[in-house]
C-alpha cells in the first residue's frame, strides 16, 4: 500500500515536471523555430552573468522563458471592475488544471519493477510491477474527452466576468469552435476504438507494439491514416491555435477572451496553451504513433522480424521508453509548431463550415469504411 | 423596399482553384513543406556553424555594405597650432534638424583673430539623423563628417555623447582639396587648370 503510494508520488512528480518542463521549453522552441523558418535568429538577449565575473551565459537564448517567467510575475495584476470578480479570478485556474489532469490517464512508459532495476528495493516493494501511468483506469480515453472538455467553460468564464464586448466575442466563438472540434475529435478516435476495441490506454498502447504485415509498426498512424490527420487538425482547433486561432485572433479581438488579463493571470492562459501543445502531442503519440513503443521492441528488448533478438536490461528499456515517448512527444509538438508558421487563419465562418461541413463527413466515412473493415475482417 | 440580392464583385485576377486545391491537403502539405525546408536548410546552416538568417547581430557585427557616400562620425577641424577651427558661432547648432549639438563658448583675448573658441563641443548621437546640415551651414569649414561609424550603442544613452576630445582628432594640413591656411580667391586657379 505503502508501496503504491510512493509510486504514485513518483509519477506525479515526473509528469508535473515533464509538463512544466515542455512549457518552458516550448515557449523557446516556438521563438527560435519560428525564426529559424523565416530566416531570422529569433531571441538571444536574455543572459544570466556568473556573479563576480563579466561572463554572460546567453545559451541560444534559452533565458528568454525565466525573463517572461519573472516579468509576468512582476507586473501589476491590473484588474476591471467587473461585476463578477469571482468568476474572473478562478477562470485561468479552469481553463489550466483540466490541461494538467489529462495527462493522469497517458502511459508515458512500460511496466516498471522496482526490484528489477536494483536489488536492494525489493525489500521495500516486492516483486511487485507498475504500469507508468498516473491513474491507470479503464475509462481512459473518456477521462480526456471529459477534462479537455473543461477547458472551454475557462474561456467562456473568463470572457464573461470581464464585461468587456471584445472578451464576450472571444468567448462565444471559443465555445463555439471548441464544441464544434470536439465532436469531430471524439469521433476520430471512434475508429481506433472500434480497431483495438477498448479504451484504457495502456491497452491501446500495449496493442501498437506488435507488427502488421510483418514489418509495419502496428501504429494507430498504419490502422487509420486519416483519422491521425482529421484527430490532429481538431486537436490544434480544439487548442485555439493559428491557424484556428480565432478566439483570441490579436487582428479582430484584441486577446479574445483574455483581453482583460494581466500579469500571471494572463502568463496562465499562454502557459496552459503551450501545456495543451504537449498534451496534443503527448494524446498523438500515445493514439497514433504507439506511444512508448520503438518498433520491434517489447518489454524484454528488441525481437526483429528478421528473427534477431537483443535482450536489454530493465533499466535501460525504462529509459528508453520513456526518452522515445518524449522524443515521439516533441517531435509532434515541433510539427504543431511548424503548422502553426505556415497556415493562416481562417475566416470564423469558415472555421465552423470546416468543422460541420468537411471534417464531420469524412470522420464520420472514416468510421464507417472502419466499422465495415473490422466486421468484414472478424466474419 | 425591395433589396438587390448582393453579388460578389468579380476581380480580374480571380483565383482558379481546379479540384487539387479545393482539396485542400496537398496545399496544405506544399505549404508545409516549402517552411519546413527552409527551417531544415537554416538549422543545417546552424548546424554546421555557419550562419542561417539574414539578420546582423547589431552592435557586436556591423554591416559590411554601408554606402560609399555615407557619413556617420563628425570631425572638427584644427588649425596648424592645435586649436579647434570652431569659432563657436553656434549656426550649426541652430541649423540642426535635432538639436543635437551644445556648443559652450569662451573667450580669449589673447588670440586677436579668433577671441570666441568653444569650451564644450558635444554631440548626442542617440538622436544625431546625419543630415549633414551642420557640415554645411559652418562658416570656418570647422565641422566636417567621416566616413567611418562610431561604435557606440550601449544599453545607457549618457555614453552615446561624443565631447570635443574625441572629435577633434584631424588637422586638414594633408588635405590637398582644401588647404590651409585657405588660398587667397584666385591665387590658385593657374596651378589647377
Amino acid at each position: 500500500m505503502i508501496a503504491d503510494l510512493v509510486i504514485a508520488l513518483v509519477f506525479i512528480g515526473y509528469a508535473i515536471s515533464v509538463l512544466m518542463g515542455f512549457g518552458t521549453i516550448l515557449t523557446w522552441v516556438e521563438r527560435k523555430q519560428a525564426a529559424v523558418m523565416s530566416d531570422r535568429i529569433g531571441a538571444n538577449r536574455a543572459y544570466i552573468r556568473i556573479p563576480g565575473t563579466k561572463v554572460k551565459l546567453v545559451w541560444w537564448g534559452l533565458f528568454h522563458g525565466m525573463a517572461d517567467g519573472l516579468k509576468m510575475l512582476l507586473k501589476e495584476d491590473f484588474k476591471p471592475r467587473t461585476y463578477d470578480w469571482y468568476a474572473y479570478a478562478v477562470a485561468p485556474w479552469v481553463v489550466f488544471t483540466p490541461v494538467l489532469l489529462v495527462f493522469a490517464v497517458i502511459p508515458f512508459g512500460g511496466a516498471l519493477t522496482p526490484a528489477k532495476l536494483w536489488a536492494p528495493l525489493a525489500g521495500f516493494f516486492g516483486e511487485k510491477s507498475w504500469p507508468m501511468q498516473i491513474a491507470t483506469l479503464d475509462a481512459g480515453i473518456l477521462i480526456v474527452f471529459a477534462f479537455s472538455g473543461l477547458t472551454i467553460i475557462g474561456a467562456m468564464l473568463a470572457g464573461w466576468s470581464s464585461s468587456n464586448k471584445f472578451s464576450l466575442l472571444g468567448a462565444l466563438r471559443a465555445g463555439s469552435q471548441m464544441i464544434s472540434y470536439e465532436l469531430v475529435l471524439a469521433l476520430t478516435v471512434l475508429g481506433l476504438i472500434l480497431i483495438f476495441g477498448t479504451v484504457n490506454l495502456d491497452t491501446i498502447v500495449r496493442m501498437q507494439s506488435g507488427t502488421v504485415l510483418g514489418f509495419l509498426p502496428a501504429w494507430g498512424i498504419v490502422y487509420q491514416p486519416f483519422a491521425a490527420i482529421l484527430f490532429l487538425a481538431a486537436a490544434i482547433a480544439e487548442n485555439k491555435r493559428i491557424p484556428f486561432d480565432l478566439p483570441e485572433a490579436e487582428s479582430e479581438l484584441i486577446a479574445g477572451y483574455f483581453t482583460e488579463y494581466s500579469a500571471m493571470k494572463m502568463g496562465l492562459f499562454m502557459f496552459a496553451e503551450f501545456i495543451e501543445i504537449a498534451i496534443v502531442g503527448a494524446l498523438f503519440t500515445t493514439l497514433f504513433l504507439g506511444g512508448y513503443n520503438l518498433p520491434f521492441m517489447t518489454d524484454a528488448g528488441f525481437a526483429f522480424p528478421g528473427g534477431g533478438t537483443v535482450a536489454m536490461p530493465h533499466g535501460a528499456v525504462v529509459v528508453t521508453q520513456l526518452a522515445v515517448f518524449l522524443l515521439k512527444v516533441f517531435i509532434v509538438c515541433s510539427f504543431q509548431i511548424l503548422i502553426r508558421w505556415t497556415l493562416p487563419r481562417f475566416r470564423y465562418d469558415q472555421v465552423l463550415t470546416f468543422a460541420w461541413k468537411f471534417m464531420f463527413p469524412l470522420a464520420l466515412a472514416n468510421l464507417c469504411v472502419t466499422a465495415v473493415a473490422v466486421w468484414a475482417l472478424r466474419a | 423596399m425591395s433589396r438587390k440580392p448582393h453579388v460578389r464583385k468579380l476581380y480580374w485576377n480571380e483565383p482558379e482553384m481546379g479540384l487539387w486545391e479545393r482539396s485542400y491537403l496537398p496545399e496544405i502539405v506544399r505549404g508545409l513543406l516549402i517552411t519546413g525546408g527552409v527551417f531544415l536548410r537554416n538549422m543545417a546552416k546552424w548546424m554546421t556553424g555557419r550562419k542561417g538568417a539574414l539578420t546582423t547581430y547589431y552592435p557586436e557585427e556591423t554591416r559590411w555594405d554601408y554606402a560609399a557616400a555615407n557619413r556617420g562620425k563628425h570631425v572638427l577641424t584644427r588649425r596648424p597650432d592645435g586649436t579647434p577651427q570652431c569659432i563657436a558661432c553656434n549656426m550649426c547648432a541652430t541649423v540642426c534638424p535635432a538639436k543635437v549639438i551644445e556648443i559652450e563658448a569662451g573667450f580669449d583675448p589673447a588670440d586677436t583673430a579668433h577671441p570666441k573658441f568653444p569650451v564644450r563641443f558635444e554631440i548626442d548621437y542617440s538622436r544625431c539623423v546625419f543630415c549633414g546640415l551642420c557640415v554645411e551651414a559652418c562658416p570656418e569649414d570647422a565641422i566636417r563628417m567621416a566616413k567611418e561609424v562610431p561604435d557606440l550603442p550601449s544599453d545607457d544613452r549618457r555614453t552615446m555623447w561624443l565631447a570635443k576630445e574625441e572629435l577633434l582628432q584631424w588637422q586638414p594640413q594633408g588635405d590637398v582639396a582644401k588647404p590651409y591656411p585657405p588660398a587667397p580667391p584666385g591665387a590658385g586657379k593657374a596651378d589647377r587648370s
